[in-house]
């Protein structure tokens, strides 16, 4: 996780909300390292994570976690850690066959289908175990990345309906929380895509996105990152706080800065 | 050197999708160093493959391009296990060029080829490959020379004669393989013995399916899912993921697969405005870079993304894709003609660079590249080199100049290149420090104050 993140959102591993969506989101720019933060955020926060990611390997995110202190093979071991790796298990889905229903069952089927089994995989994941020996404070959810899901073939509305069985069962039953990344098209025009962002924004009560300068490609400030924290049950009497940083990343952590603060400009 | 645990039968229960108890797989995205190891058992460590390198960044493993110039742009070369898409240009020409330099860059470091192809027999591919520029060339030359010479001192004859006794074969292997990344030069055919000294499957799509076959409805387009059949069967078959018991693969697999997409795939991408309603060519890239992932091999995919019609899909392919590069070649188009670019044969676009392993990638500050290929040389250069050269005509120093938005030529590094202006301008004059005042939207104000260092243009910027 990143301090100054932490900073930012005013919270730390020991005293972060329950029970909440956040909405990670990029657009023009790569929004993985917030995926990053989260991860290891919440594993050093001590809850139950279950990572569903659907676009690199593990030893991708291991690596870069052991940059910023947490070891998700140890954590996968003693079992803080459920790892769907949506890569290696698209791969026996499609060439073999299954008895029971496998999370990424919707690859197999011709027509669009919907994310029952992913739903199915993640709430036994996160069930909470009786025996109370492990202690974990609570679950969480981590998809990266929806935006994936649609381009496997999956309508906006099954994963609007996956992600409202997840909030469901995490955030209200179990006072657990859910993070997901979503890529925000821009200009080009994507239907599913902005139907899947827009009714995930009005779900959510964090949102982080992630731009690129509207003047494009420099090699100090890589993007701007804007803060939206929304009370999405109750009416908007009080205004919705934001805040907008720029921020760059290094090899191990990423740094805030306020616009035009850059230490490169100064 | 990148660090390789075996594999040990991961095939732990197909059901199985929560991996808690599975041993790490054969993946080259490991450091290197005992530090990754950790707490998994460290298989033995990996001989040099012939063709690869670590990279410097983050030890991941890398194979060349074929292209240096291209390598020097993706942070040192593609990483193994990942796909790099090439957005073809419009007739097909320097795409299929990228193409071949690949495929012969496969056969100079001895690695095994698969190509796949729907339009053209995959031998025919092989047989059009540019001839690499081997340093033994002239070495050759010398021996034959030394062979018709009588024997002046018998020191010099024994020299001759143990080449001699040598197999025709090392003569012609290239004494550089230690080398990574060759020249190739257009203008010739690779020998043919190099061809047949090599290892090579191929996938010529008529062949695989017959055209009376009843499709029955799948979730892939036949092509696309007797493709990836092959594929992992060779995979699988020559142990380059390291799950046979019976083979353990120490070379990479290079997969080249042409015009994906193209109706000849059977995909209506290109030819529908919504076309690919059943989502075929990214669950297609999707399930190959899975079985990518989890072997050696690298894959290059030319893609004619200039025919699809629905934008949000070509964003889609770049997302499941790793590394991405445009070609966009003068022939046909008004820049043909544009003086600014009469020295190059096209634009490259690097439009995406993977973050494997790490935060952050190895991107290249300068984004207006240009390409020009001689008969042994394919290169990049930064095409404003060439623009700032004539400004110089038309903004003549020691005045001062608003510049709006528009008046530069590429939207995306425009304040780029307002700064490479001004510093340009600036030494025009003699005169080492330069100020730059910017008037950007609401009323902010970029005033950069820079010194030139030494004889480039370059200096630094910054954006607010």
């Amino acid at each position: 996780m990143f301090p100054e993140l932490n900073n930012l959102l005013n919270t730390t591993p020991d005293r972060a909300e329950q029970g909440k969506l956040t909405l990670l989101c990029d657009a023009k720019t790569d929004g993985s390292f917030l995926v990053h933060h989260f991860l290891s955020f919440y594993l050093k926060a001590n809850c139950k994570v279950c990572f569903v990611a659907l676009i690199q390997s593990f030893s991708h995110y291991n690596i870069v976690g052991q940059k910023l202190g947490v070891n998700l093979t140890m954590a996968r071991e003693r079992g803080q850690l459920v790892f769907l790796e949506g890569l290696k298990s698209a791969v026996d889905v499609f060439f073999q066959a299954q008895e029971k229903p496998h999370p990424l069952q919707f690859l197999r089927e011709a027509s669009a289908g919907n994310l029952k089994p992913l739903f199915e995989f993640v709430r036994v994941a996160l069930k909470p175990v009786d025996s109370g020996a492990a202690g974990w404070t609570y679950p969480v959810l981590l998809v990266d990345d929806l935006s994936v899901l649609l381009s496997l073939g999956l309508g906006a509305v099954a994963v609007l309906d996956f992600i409202h069985y997840c909030r469901a069962t995490l955030c209200w039953e179990l006072k657990g929380n859910v993070v997901v990344l979503v890529h925000d098209s821009g200009d080009v025009e994507d239907e599913e895509n902005d139907i899947l962002l827009n009714g995930l924004s009005h779900q959510s009560h964090l949102i982080l996105r992630a731009e690129g300068l509207a003047t494009g490609f420099c090699r100090d400030v890589h993007g701007q990152l804007r803060i939206l924290w929304r009370r999405p049950s109750q009416s908007t009497s009080q205004r919705d706080q934001s805040l907008t940083y720029q921020y760059k990343i290094q090899d191990r952590s990423v740094s805030f800065f306020a616009k035009g603060m850059s230490p490169a400009v100064l | 050197m990148a660090t390789v645990a075996t594999c040990g039968g991961d095939a732990v229960g197909v059901g199985s999708a929560v991996a808690t108890a599975s041993k790490s797989n054969v993946t080259s995205f490991q450091r290197r160093g005992p530090r990754v190891s950790g707490t998994n058992d460290s298989g033995p460590r990996l001989v040099s493959i012939t063709g690869t390198r670590p990279s410097v960044r983050n030890g991941q493993l890398l194979v060349s391009t074929g292209l240096p110039a291209l390598d020097q742009l993706l942070g040192g070369g593609l990483a193994v296990g990942t796909v790099l898409l090439i957005e073809e240009d419009k007739y097909n020409i320097y795409s299929s060029l990228l193409f071949k330099y690949f495929l012969a860059e496969g056969i100079v470091n001895g690695h095994t080829l698969l190509v796949a192809s729907a339009n053209e027999d995959p031998a025919n591919i092989l047989q059009e490959l540019p001839a690499p520029l081997l340093d033994n060339c002239k070495k050759e030359f010398d021996e034959d020379v030394y062979n018709h010479k009588t024997p002046e001192s018998n020191i010099k004859m024994k020299i001759a004669w143990r080449y001699q006794l040598l197999p025709k074969m090392e003569q012609i292997r290239p004494v550089s393989s230690s080398r990574f990344g060759h020249y190739y030069d257009a203008s010739k055919r690779i020998p043919q013995e190099l061809i047949e000294a090599s290892k090579w499957h191929g996938f010529f799509l008529p062949e695989k399916i017959s055209p009376t076959l009843k499709v029955e409805p799948c979730s892939l387009t036949h092509g696309y899912i007797k493709l990836l059949q092959f594929i992992q069967n060779i995979i699988y078959e020559e142990g380059f993921d390291g799950s046979n018991p019976q083979k353990k693969q120490k070379n990479i697999l290079r997969i080249g697969i042409q015009n994906l997409g193209s109706p000849l795939w059977g995909d209506d991408i290109c030819c529908t405005e919504n076309g690919d309603s059943g989502h075929n060519l990214t669950k297609f890239l999707y399930v190959l870079r899975g079985l990518l992932r989890t072997s050696l091999s690298a894959c290059i995919i030319t893609m004619p993304t200039h025919l699809i019609q629905n934008k949000a899909f070509i964003a889609h392919v770049t997302n499941l894709s790793d590394t991405v590069v445009g070609l966009e070649s003068f022939i046909g188009s008004e820049r043909e003609t544009n003086p600014l670019y009469k020295d190059y044969h096209g634009l490259i676009h690097i439009r995406q660079i993977p973050r494997l392993n790490n935060l952050v990638c190895d991107e290249s500050d300068v984004k207006d590249l240009g390409f020009k290929l001689k008969r042994k040389l394919f290169t990049i250069e930064w095409v404003q080199d060439n623009y700032l050269r004539q400004e110089r005509n038309i903004y003549p120093p020691g005045f001062s100049y608003l510049l709006k938005q528009k008046d530069s030529a590429w939207g995306e590094g425009s304040l780029q290149h307002s700064t490479f202006l001004m510093s340009f301008l600036a030494k025009g004059m003699g005169f080492p420090f330069f100020q730059l005042k910017l008037l950007l939207k609401d009323g902010f104000v970029l005033i950069k104050k820079g010194m030139l260092r030494d004889d480039s243009l370059r200096c630094s910027h910054s954006a607010i």
